[in-house]
């Protein structure tokens, strides 16, 4: 629901993870399984006398990604220090972007809550060091002391900098779920990892100060987060209370926002130029980068719509992740495009979000196998649904699972004798039928169903039932 | 002019506590800085493009190559507080 008094920005903070390595020294990037401060070295630890080197890969990710955004890429581009004392940075700065950030100027095109497509600007693109992780004895208000993992400090991020143009939180959503889907076809970040992106928002009512929202640790939070938030500056305004500019700390265990001392207010970061980092001259590499950017998944869904011929609704299904394109196109060219995108998109899709499974549980030979059966007449859609389900829940292979449950779609004859049948038992329903009740058809297709053990196509019984009643 | 207030938030923003008595000749050092750098003002710098640095470098990467990290227990060593293989700090905010 568009709500036209309630204005979003969001600051959006990406890992950079599939890169091998660390932003500016050589720590592995795959810690995620990895005990605490197992991942460090003197550099991302901070240790007086070391200096940073930037990773030539992060550089080259972040200048994907700033295309991909339609962002104007900077031909030079400088590191800052931004200082503040805080136990997740050892140095007591962040090594990020101010002047002179890689990408200024983009757009993201979403679906708005009015169901039209709808731009959301993006302000900047810029590149930084991830801060190491926190653990709380407790909530973030009342924790005794902290605890510090440094194997996160360090790992490439980018900050994507939205304008306020976002409505709701609805809105936000599909704006994270854009963007991530877009980092993915990139092939720079995996944001199944935790930590791989975290929200920063601001958020306001017409006419009031903002609040910014710190610590929405997924693209899933922010919907309950910001709609905490709304709701809380609506009944703060309700009962005269002005709000004031303030950040605010996202509590997800308890699913509310608190605010934070007001003190640090005077962001006093005393940004200056990085000096021990060169600046970059990266204006050449960009007509490289952009020849090998992959097709982006708006081109993608337009693409299969022309190609396969598919509906719009189902391009823009298959092409929200790009593991499912690439299963979808796979598929495509073996069996029938259409049958296909209805399969993957309406079936598979849903039942893998049910059982909380990703496409790589589901092997793309099984859905030719599935979608020829179904092609040939062997199944009936019904049967192809309870295939996917069997295989999902127990495994085994289609032509095995259409034998073991006798899934066989019937032959014509057998459906033919199970309507004579039916229409013999239902003296009532055909006569309802003949005085002009045409509703009455589906109760005797429902037992022709049931002497079939639901194996007839049921298109095809209701035809042959009319059939049977009109030669009557 | 930096005043005693100033002195005061910059000892803040540092982790560094100014005792009363040693303010007043804070405020005297960073002026006396101040004024020094001040000279340069007398200047004329119209038509000259900002400095970030002195060096005449640009481009400086290494390539995207995993290096072996330092232990933990090495990680840890000059750490006053620990556990289970965390730093530990002072609560905060």
């Amino acid at each position: 629901m568009a709500e036209k008094d309630v204005i979003i920005g969001l600051e959006v903070h990406v890992q950079l993870n599939k890169l091998n390595s660390k932003l500016f020294c050589g720590c592995s990037t795959r810690y995620h399984d990895a005990p605490p401060n197992t991942h460090t070295c003197p550099v991302c630890l901070g240790l007086p006398g070391t200096l940073p080197v930037l990773n030539r890969g992060a550089v080259e990710y972040a200048i994907r990604v700033a295309l991909a955004l339609n962002c104007d890429i900077q031909g030079e581009t400088l590191f800052y220090r931004k200082n503040y004392y805080y136990p997740d940075l050892p140095k007591a700065f962040q090594i990020t972007q101010y002047d002179f950030p890689i990408g200024l100027g983009g757009k993201i095109l979403i679906k708005g809550d009015d169901g039209e497509e709808k731009t959301i600007r993006i302000t900047r693109v810029h590149m930084e060091e991830d801060p190491g992780r926190l653990v709380h004895a407790g909530t973030i208000d009342r924790a005794k002391y902290t605890m510090v993992d440094y194997n996160r400090c360090g790992m490439a991020l980018l900050e994507v900098v939205t304008e306020p143009d976002l409505r709701s939180p609805k809105e936000a959503r599909s704006f994270l779920d854009k963007l991530r889907n877009i980092l993915e076809y990139l092939d720079v970040f995996d944001g199944d990892l935790e930590g791989a992106m975290r929200i920063d928002s601001n958020i306001s009512l017409v006419g009031g100060e903002r609040a910014e929202v710190k610590n929405i640790s997924s693209h899933k939070g922010v919907e309950k987060a910001l709609a905490y938030e709304i709701t809380r500056q609506r009944s703060a305004r309700r009962r005269g209370v002005a709000q004031v500019q303030e950040t605010r700390h996202y509590d997800e265990l308890r699913g509310i926002t608190v605010t934070i001392r007001t003190k640090e207010e005077a962001h006093d970061y005393r940004y200056f130029p990085e000096p021990d980092l060169v600046p970059m001259r990266i204006a050449d590499w960009v007509p490289r980068v952009e020849a090998e950017l992959p097709e982006l998944p708006d081109a993608k869904r337009e693409r299969f719509v022309s190609e396969y011929g598919i509906a719009d609704d189902h391009a823009k299904s298959l092409t929200s992740e790009i593991r499912v394109a690439n299963f979808y196109e796979l598929v495509a060219k073996r069996a029938s495009p259409r049958l296909a995108a209805v399969m993957v998109a309406d079936v598979l899709k849903g039942e893998l979000n049910y059982r909380d499974a990703t496409i790589d549980d589901f092997s793309p030979d099984h859905m030719v196998e599935i979608l020829d059966m179904l092609e040939n007449g062997k199944i009936t859609d019904k049967g192809a649904v309870e295939v996917i389900r069997t295989i999902l829940d127990h495994g085994g292979d289609p032509a095995g699972v259409v034998e073991a449950k006798g899934l066989v779609k019937v032959e014509d004859d057998a459906v033919k004798e199970a309507v004579r049948a039916a229409v013999k038992e239902c003296a009532q329903a055909v006569a309802d039928y003949r005085s002009g009740n045409e509703k009455s058809i589906n109760f005797i297709v429902g037992q022709v169903m049931k002497k079939t053990r639901g194996r007839a196509d049921p298109g095809e019984a209701n035809r042959l039932v009319k059939e049977a009643l009109d030669e009557m | 002019m930096i005043t005693g207030e100033d002195v005061d938030h910059i000892g803040w923003l540092a982790s560094i506590k100014v005792a009363e008595e040693e303010k007043e000749g804070f405020v005297a050092l960073f002026n006396s800085v101040l004024d020094y750098f001040h000279q340069l003002d007398e200047l004329d710098t119209e038509d000259v493009e900002p400095t970030y640095r002195v060096v005449d470098l640009t481009n400086v990467f290494r390539e995207d190559v995993v290096t072996e990290s330092i232990s933990q227990e090495e990680s840890l060593r000059n750490a006053p507080r620990r556990e289970n293989g965390y730093f530990k700090s002072p609560r905060i905010v």
